[in-house]
């Protein structure tokens, strides 16, 4: 199957310290693949790169049929919002928001009327179990709580790719388990592809396949029959 | 684990015909490695021998096999001690990977590799675990979150040699 998302030979520094020295990777339609990796060898870059956040120095990412390396900031942009959706390790949703608003933000900038735009994030809250903060602001909220409302944002806008970037980093592992079988289940029915960046193995172990990352060069690991 | 201390705690419930004791044992410890009636039975005639068990009598219409056992008080004390004593915990000091890491520096192969490749495998290990424990009960859960724990610990120390290769490179081939 042609890949969706395709990094190749991605070179990034941050001034005279390079963060990628020739990465690459392809992901495919409905796939979860695991970026992983020490602290600091680049997979948090990657993952920037490949979603249109960081531009590279050089090399390509190729997303469908555009080339997401040379589009002008504002229509990279526009992609991001439409086509990808983002769960980071913390500090994601809007504080001043209550958490019902935080989901249908993507939709309302999308230009959705508000109250179409919260009856499709109360039905995101419910099946990442978490419709009892509707209400209530993130601050009010558990660290496992938060997390599963930052999925449900991510996924409101049936995005084709999914970022997660150490998206359980911040809790305990009972907590961390459910985000993960909620966040790959609901990628899995709606054919999302997710990029998870994790170092902990337990958590990689929900991907279908691994790419580890070291001084900036990538390594994919096709699953061993 | 001990065959015959975990079937003298199945007893201690009631006493139990071999066969029973075979379905209990299997149905929450033998999930990978279900007993054979043969180890059963040579367990039972072990803890009657050292006064651990008795006989309890023989069900209706039967040979041998539906001889029921029961645990005497000396089979509870000795359950007791058992789970009183905490198990020895496994030093891991003699280590495969480990040798073949320090083998493929010495000959100058690529011991990244190696350890790639057995990072893949484990892997795909813990994938198929964690497929086990969402469709589990929650015996399944804990039975692969022992697993999967022990896996991770292995991937861990894999990462920290991974990062160290360089100077144990040095220092083997010195």
């Amino acid at each position: 199957m042609r890949a969706l998302l395709e990094a190749t030979n991605l070179r990034k520094s941050f001034g005279p310290t390079p963060a990628l020295d020739g990465a690459g990777l392809s992901v495919r339609a409905g796939e979860v693949v695991a970026v992983m990796g020490p602290s600091g060898s680049g997979k948090s870059t990657l993952l920037h790169c490949l979603a249109g956040i960081l531009q590279p120095d050089s090399g390509t990412v190729r997303y469908r049929d555009a080339e997401l390396s040379s589009m002008p900031d504002a229509q990279r942009s526009e992609l991001r919002r439409t086509d990808f959706g983002f769960v980071f390790q913390f500090g994601q949703l809007v504080p001043e928001l209550s958490c019902l608003e935080n989901v249908a933000l993507p939709l309302r900038l999308g230009g959705i009327k508000r109250r179409a735009a919260e009856s499709r994030a109360r039905e995101w809250l419910e099946r990442l179990e978490v419709t009892g903060v509707a209400d209530k602001r993130p601050g009010e909220t558990s660290g496992g709580q938060g997390q599963r409302v930052a999925v449900a944002r991510a996924l409101v806008t049936g995005p084709s790719v999914v970022f997660a970037d150490e998206p359980t980093g911040a809790l305990d592992s009972l907590n961390g388990e459910r985000v993960m079988q909620l966040l790959t289940a609901a990628a899995r029915e709606t054919n999302a592809a997710v990029v998870l960046v994790t170092h902990e193995a337990r958590v990689a172990a929900y991907s279908d396949r691994e790419v580890v990352v070291r001084d900036g060069k990538s390594r994919e690991v096709e699953p061993a029959r | 684990m001990s065959i015959g201390h975990t079937l003298l705690g199945l007893l201690e419930k009631g006493p139990r015909h071999g066969y029973d004791l075979k379905r209990a044992y299997d149905e929450r410890f033998g999930q990978d490695r279900p007993l054979h009636y043969g180890q059963v039975y040579t367990t039972l005639s072990r803890l009657l021998r050292n006064g651990l068990v008795e006989e309890a009598g023989v069900e209706a219409g039967d040979g041998p096999e539906r001889k029921r056992y029961a645990i005497t008080d000396a089979g509870v004390t000795d359950v007791e001690k058992w789970l009183s004593t905490p198990e020895k915990p496994e030093p891991y000091l003699q280590n495969t990977l480990y040798s073949k890491v320090v083998l493929a520096l010495l000959s100058g192969r690529d011991a990244g590799d190696v350890l790639d490749t057995q990072r893949s495998a484990h892997l795909v290990t813990m994938r198929e675990l964690t497929k086990r424990k969402a469709a589990g009960d929650l015996a399944d859960q804990l039975i692969c979150d022992h697993a999967l724990f022990h896996l991770e610990a292995d991937l861990r120390w894999l990462e920290l040699t991974a990062a160290r290769l360089d100077r144990l490179k040095t220092e083997v081939v010195r």
